[in-house]
């Protein structure tokens, strides 16, 4: 049964409206294939790495500061040179990108679960309950979300112990980053729970008896998924950011497993010095993918929307 | 109407009067100073900064050699007794007139148990007011130099202090500090107009000053930098006049913009990586009953890891000399056949562990400052792959330089097993580094800084005689009786000494650069 239902799910993937404005944009094409050949050597980081650059033990300092291949001075096991640690800049690029996807990613779902949740609950009960959360939302846009992530870290900075800290700056990071986002899904989906909850499915669930988180989950959820994928999508891109964001002001991710934004910060001490392969290459990696992540979820929020169709 | 153009005309005039003669020396460095107690936080920029606001019985001027300051004249009455005659007609920049009491008060407060620069007065056992203008500092035992550490003995108002509760040194932590550590009241060339930690420090002349001005300068502020590039950056900018260290990567670059000058020059400190050799069990093996570092083995095998070529080549790119002895030519003591490092043996290190029972190696913290010396935490982080080829894994801990010093300094019981620090001889003598580093039990106050508990009953002994021995011949025979003795130990693991670089807008005219990194703001002329 749930081999036979495969196929037929991608028949209808293939054959769906979705699918057909995917194939007519070149451009977003382009920015899936790059997306997918930057989440694939990510995933895979650690065991195709030319250089695991985890691994001190093979740190070498009299190779620090080696320029990048074509350069006068580069070495062929260095592709884009190396940082003045003695890393290899290709590897810690791809090893960084696995970092900053796993925050980007897990921040996203994070910040995306509390705000569904609060957005199905704030529309669907109403009253009190819903503008208590509102307020709430409306406090919280009232900050900015990087500032509320600073925040976030900082305090968390000064209570966990510092020989702790480096092993959960990680999921202080993914916190921070994450509550300082659910506000969109929240607005989001009460409004389409608030449209939603008035049709003839929905009061026939109630009428008979269902519980209202079943409701709320089983009938409302799904037909409110639709623009928080496309808000997931964006916010995947601007998590990405915000994570190099506070990496690159030194609060984020700890140096011993460095994310894009740690390469940034680190190759932009030897910028003025002419070592310039050390931050260039980072950057234009974390360009190269929050863009192609906004691109695939402007089609994805086009490609939704039934008014374009 | 008119008076209102009037008004503004003459205020405008007045203000670009001020602005022609105005003369502000901007200044900044990688972190803020420690505090302003004078006898608190013996750490080089902090003293520096401190000097420009007190001033001690005697001078050291920038090239080093003692002038007349707070004395007018110093002799010994005997062995034991230094005899001081003090400057008439000073005030302390509330007003207060400076007498024999200040100095009778100071040099008892630099001596109290929470003082962090007794060593500079450690010898003194009383100090006796003859009369208003007469002191005589009392040592235990003979103190040829004596004179050498009194530049560093800062006199403060007696009455000042005990008007604001703050007649004794206490160490505080950052938020929670004493009246003195965050006012000052000296009588040095300039006065505190405004301080704000970790943003600035601002100073102004102080017009009753006794002695001849040789600055032009109308305010100084000092303020704090920690990122270097954008220390560079403020340079390159103009929004500053003067900065120091120049990243090391950067001083080809600031060498060649126009209207940027970088003043380079060997630097005394030391820096060193120290051991935890007290403790019986190390603080990253709990339950283990073990301190592998009691075992000189595993010393050695640490100092025969780090290939200190690398890190001078690499890291300092050049800009700093390895050195085998704790102490750099230029400070009295040194020797240059002892200068020669053990050498670099990553397969003898091992061997040793193996013998020391430690085959797979052991995981150790190493705390580290990274903002206090050149490319201080780059050189622990080069160390970490080093150590981890002989099996040893390094959990490094770097940290701005004020949490640094509270955790492997007293204030926290030395709550470090390996670390990093560096040292000047603040007497330009090799006693002081014995007195503070290597020893513990040398007089009162010794092992300041001695935060891995070093200690050899030889070295201990041949410190004490040290102290008092006015021969000098035999006085450096038993330095270097004593260093070497400490070398054989692998006592701490010497590193090199840094070389300095300051980066400077031609707007200043004159900067003299001592061979301590001080800024010493007196003698300062902008264009």
């Amino acid at each position: 049964m749930a081999v036979a239902s495969v196929p037929g799910a991608v028949r209808r993937f293939v054959d769906s409206d979705v699918f057909y404005s995917f194939r007519r944009s070149k451009v977003t094409m382009a920015a899936a294939a790059v997306t997918f050949v930057i989440v694939i050597c990510s995933v895979l980081a650690p065991w195709i790495v030319p250089h695991n650059t985890y691994d001190v033990r093979s740190l070498n300092l009299l190779d620090a500061f080696t320029p990048p291949v074509w350069i006068e001075g580069g070495k062929p096991q260095y592709l884009l040179g190396t940082d003045d640690q003695g890393r290899d800049v290709f590897s810690t690029i791809m090893l960084g990108a696995r970092v900053s996807l796993l925050v980007g990613f897990c921040a996203t779902l994070f910040a995306m679960t509390i705000g569904v949740f609060l957005g199905l609950v704030s529309g669907y009960i109403g009253g009190t309950t819903d503008a208590v959360i509102m307020r709430v939302a409306d406090v919280k846009l009232s900050f900015p979300a990087i500032l509320i992530a600073l925040l976030i870290d900082g305090v968390a900075r000064g209570i966990i112990p510092r020989d702790m800290h480096d092993d959960l700056a990680l999921y202080v990071v993914i916190f921070s980053i994450g509550i300082s986002n659910w506000v969109a899904y929240a607005r989001t989906v009460r409004g389409s729970t608030l449209v939603e909850k008035n049709k003839e499915y929905v009061q026939a669930a109630r009428i008979i008896g269902l519980h209202p988180l079943t409701i709320m989950i089983r009938h409302v959820l799904p037909n409110v998924m639709g623009p928080v994928l496309v808000i997931g999508t964006l916010g995947l891109a601007g998590a990405i950011l915000a994570e190099a964001t506070l990496s690159f002001l030194g609060v984020g991710v700890p140096g011993t497993q460095p994310s894009l934004g740690t390469l940034i910060r680190v190759g932009n001490n030897f910028l003025f010095s002419g070592e310039w392969w050390m931050t260039i290459f980072p950057g234009v990696m974390l360009v190269i993918l929050v863009l192609a992540v906004n691109l695939l979820g402007d089609w994805l929020r086009d490609a939704l929307n039934p008014k374009l169709r | 109407m008119r008076r209102w153009v009037i008004s503004t005309a003459l205020a405008l005039a007045f203000a670009a009067y001020g602005a022609a003669d105005a003369k502000t020396f901007r200044f900044s460095t990688s972190g803020d100073i420690n505090g302003l107690d004078p006898h608190l936080n013996n750490e080089g920029p902090t003293n520096a900064m401190k000097n420009n606001i007190y001033e001690a019985l005697i001078f050291r001027d920038p090239d080093l050699k003692l002038r007349p300051s707070l004395a007018t004249e110093w002799n010994q009455t005997s062995p034991t007794t230094w005899r001081f005659k003090l400057r008439q007609g000073v005030k302390f920049h509330d007003g207060t007139p400076f007498t024999a009491d200040d100095v009778v008060f100071s040099v008892k407060r630099n001596n109290h148990d929470q003082s962090d620069l007794r060593t500079y007065s450690a010898s003194v056992v009383e100090v006796k007011k003859i009369d208003a203008l007469t002191v005589d500092l009392v040592t235990r035992v003979p103190d040829p130099i004596l004179p050498q550490n009194i530049p560093a003995v800062f006199i403060m108002s007696q009455a000042w202090s005990e008007k604001n509760k703050t007649p004794t040194p206490v160490r505080g932590i950052v938020g929670n500090e004493s009246y003195a550590n965050l006012h000052a009241n000296g009588t040095g060339p300039f006065k505190l107009l405004d301080r704000v930690a970790d943003t600035r420090t601002v100073l102004v002349p102080n017009p009753d000053w006794w002695g001849k001005v040789e600055h032009n300068l109308t305010r100084v502020e000092f303020r704090p930098i920690v990122n270097a590039a954008t220390r560079v950056a403020a340079l390159l900018s103009g929004e500053i006049d003067m900065m120091f260290p120049v990243p090391l990567q950067d001083v080809p670059r600031l060498k060649r913009s126009a209207g940027i000058r970088v003043m380079e020059g060997p630097e005394l400190r030391t820096i060193f990586l120290g051991m935890d050799q007290h403790r019986a069990e190390l603080l990253d093996m709990p339950g283990s009953g073990k301190n592998p570092f009691k075992d000189k083995r595993v010393r050695e095998a640490f100092y025969k890891a780090i290939d200190i070529q690398a890190i001078h080549k690499v890291v300092m790119r050049g800009a700093s000399a390895p050195t085998g002895l704790m102490i750099a030519p230029g400070i009295n003591g040194f020797a240059k056949d002892l200068n020669d490092r053990y050498p670099f043996d990553p397969d003898g290190a091992k061997k040793l562990l193996a013998d020391a029972g430690y085959p797979g190696g052991f995981t150790v913290t190493l705390d580290c400052p990274n903002d206090r010396y050149v490319n201080d935490e780059a050189i622990c982080q080069a160390v970490v792959p080093m150590l981890a080829r002989v099996g040893v894994t390094v959990k490094l801990n770097a940290q701005t330089k004020s949490k640094h010093f509270d955790k492997i300094g007293q204030r926290q019981n030395w709550n470090t097993s390996f670390y990093m620090l560096g040292w000047t001889p603040g007497t330009y003598d090799a006693h002081n580094m014995l007195y503070n580093i290597i020893t513990l039990k040398s007089g009162p106050g010794a092992g300041s800084n001695n935060s891995g508990q070093y200690t050899n009953p030889r070295v201990e002994e041949l410190t004490r005689q040290i102290e008092s021995e006015s021969d000098q011949e035999k006085r450096n025979k038993m330095i270097w009786e004593a260093m070497k003795l400490h070398k054989e130990d692998f006592g701490h693991i010497p590193l090199h000494q840094q070389a300095l670089a300051w980066g400077v807008r031609d707007s200043v005219a004159v900067l003299p650069q001592p061979p301590n990194d001080a800024v010493v703001v007196r003698f300062v002329k902008m264009k």
